[in-house]
């Protein structure tokens, strides 16, 4: 890889507003789940691109980085590769798509489903941080509640959903209870993610652009998904395994092959579903 | 300790601007009575109520108010969070208006189930349980459980709202104009509810009405207002027969009148 680019400081951020967002990703670890405001810059790609993913980015990585950008599963969509070479340009930094040979992921929409490993920071692309604003759209009353854990009323949305469906029906950006102290928003990752969010061993930090917010969960965290004592936090299940690589056990996407609506289910991690199948052909 | 009043309102005043909305009012309310409060508008009796719930901080005075724990407080003095935690549990409010008391978003059952929920409900089957016998306790049928609050009628509306401020049992329920806005049969019908919960639940209630008829029929004591000020109290009945302040005297002539 060859350095950064001249004409932009190492990852396009100044060092002043990357210190100041170091800041923040300081206190959101140490108060793991509160949402800590930061003072944005205007980045390169607008808002919904991930720019509060990318402001966090740009402010941890370092030369040595090894970066995975990936975007609903997939290292190949447009907005997976236009991150990656935008860290690529800007800061020169080594790139990859194995989940376990990375020391960065920035996400959208998906956590890996290879297990993360200590010294790995997962970075969330975050449109909406706050999870009280459907009870609550004033800023000055969900911060409130914030300030005194008083979570009860987010009850009344899961209620809703089982009075009206037979069961929760939320299924991304579930919200979770970090650390039994804050609720939190873990970004509109499916239901099935919310587990591996769990005292993982990566830490993982949430940034939200438009909104100006960054969260984040240190290192093995307690993570829990909110539910009532006869209605159970559960993860979706398939009755059927991925069909290119067999497995049985990930977050399967529904496609379409063809002009004649043949479905598949697949793998939503590409890389994940990639790595089986080198495996299998390899033995 | 039920020997206590409940709550102890010494003397409590505000300010808005140049306008003295409440002047020094004092009371105290014993477990299980209602007390009626009759004003002309912009009397300060909605300010008064605000300022017993923790709504609006007074400039001066105290709301002393007997904790779970036996311990007198202050409501006025006590640190915010401190504040709301006591209010969520021992103090329903019902409003005028009753979109301003419910959440019109969400079904009936959620409405009643959320202040049990807030204070820690979660098993779902019994949230649900507590909201249909609430349902029917104020006379809505219990098959309306997931319809909003919008495909209601007004008086179902305000009797909704009645459950949501009464499901979690606060010693102590204060009541802005609850049947104003209300047809003359379907007011009745609410009062008649309303005085058979009161009585059942044993709970203190403050009543802010201008219908001097509510008074007679719901509260054992009546306390009338005039600019900030308590101008007459004493027994509903005896202040209703006999009043000694010229403006009670107006506003019972003019009920004799029409
Ligand atoms: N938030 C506020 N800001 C400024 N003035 C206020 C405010 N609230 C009340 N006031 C004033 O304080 C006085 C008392 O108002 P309050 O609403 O308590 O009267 P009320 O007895 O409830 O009247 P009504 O019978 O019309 O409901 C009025 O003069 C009102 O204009
Ligand atoms: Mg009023
Ligand atoms: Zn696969």
């Amino acid at each position: 890889m060859s350095l950064a680019h001249p004409g932009y400081n190492f990852a396009y951020l100044d060092e002043q507003t990357k210190r100041m967002i170091r800041r923040a990703i300081l206190k959101a670890v140490a108060v793991p789940g509160y949402q800590v405001p930061f003072a944005g810059r205007e980045m390169p790609l607008p808002y919904g691109w991930g720019t509060g993913g990318i402001q966090v980015t740009a402010s941890i990585i370092g030369a040595d980085d090894r970066l995975k950008v990936i975007d609903q599963g997939a290292d190949d969509t447009t907005n997976a590769v236009s991150i990656r070479r935008f860290f690529a340009k800007t800061a020169g930094v080594a790139t990859t798509t194995r989940t376990n040979e990375a020391t960065i992921i920035q996400t959208r929409h998906r956590v890996p489903e290879t297990p993360l490993h200590a010294g790995q920071i997962m970075v969330f692309q975050v449109p909406i941080p706050e999870p009280l604003r459907w009870l609550e759209p004033r800023e000055t009353r969900s911060r409130r509640m914030h300030a005194e854990a008083d979570y009860g009323s987010m009850y009344v949305k899961l209620y809703e959903d089982i009075a009206r469906m037979g069961r929760i029906t939320t299924a991304y950006d579930y919200p979770v209870m970090v650390n039994g102290r804050y609720l939190m928003r873990p970004s509109p990752i499916p239901r099935f993610d919310n587990p591996k969010l769990d005292r993982s061993p990566a830490l993982m930090l949430f940034g939200a652009g438009r909104e100006k917010r960054i969260y984040a969960l240190p290192p093995h965290t307690p993570v829990k998904s909110l539910d009532f004592e006869d209605h159970p936090f559960t993860i979706e299940r398939w009755t059927q395994r991925c069909q290119r690589c067999g497995a049985g056990d990930s977050f399967l996407d529904e496609i379409v092959i063809d002009d004649r609506g043949t479905r598949r289910f697949v793998c939503s991690d590409t890389d994940h579903c990639d790595t089986r199948l080198e495996r299998r052909s390899a033995s | 300790m039920s020997e206590a009043p409940l709550p102890e309102i010494d003397r409590l005043a505000k300010r808005y601007g140049e306008r003295q909305a409440v002047r020094g009012v004092s009371f105290a309310l014993w477990p299980g009575e209602v007390l009626a409060i009759v004003g002309e508008s912009g009397s300060g009796k909605t300010t008064l109520l605000n300022m017993i719930a923790g709504r609006v901080a007074p400039d001066a005075g105290a709301v002393r108010f007997r904790s779970a724990a036996g311990a007198v407080v202050d409501l006025a003095a006590l640190p915010e969070a401190d504040l709301r935690r006591l209010v969520r549990r021992e103090i329903g409010f019902v409003h005028q208006n009753p979109r301003d008391g419910l959440r019109l978003s969400v079904s009936a059952g959620a409405n009643i189930g959320e202040p049990i929920m807030a204070a820690g409900a979660r098993h779902y089957g019994s949230i649900r349980r507590a909201a249909a016998a609430w349902l029917e306790r104020v006379e809505i049928d219990p098959a309306r459980l997931d319809d909003l609050p919008a495909t209601f009628s007004g008086g179902m509306q305000q009797r909704l709202q009645i459950a949501r401020a009464l499901v979690t049992e606060p010693r102590l329920v204060l009541m802005d104009e609850p049947t104003g806005g209300l047809d003359v049969s379907v007011q009745a019908r609410l009062l008649d509810l309303l005085r058979r919960l009161v009585a059942d639940l044993g709970i203190s209630v403050v009543l802010v009405t201008h219908d001097l008829g509510v008074a007679r029929l719901l509260a054992h004591r009546l306390m009338v207002m005039q600019q900030g000020q308590v101008v007459e109290s004493g027994v509903t009945d005896q202040v209703l027969d006999d009043p000694h302040h010229p403006y009670t005297q107006l506003l019972v002539s003019s009920v004799l009148a029409a």
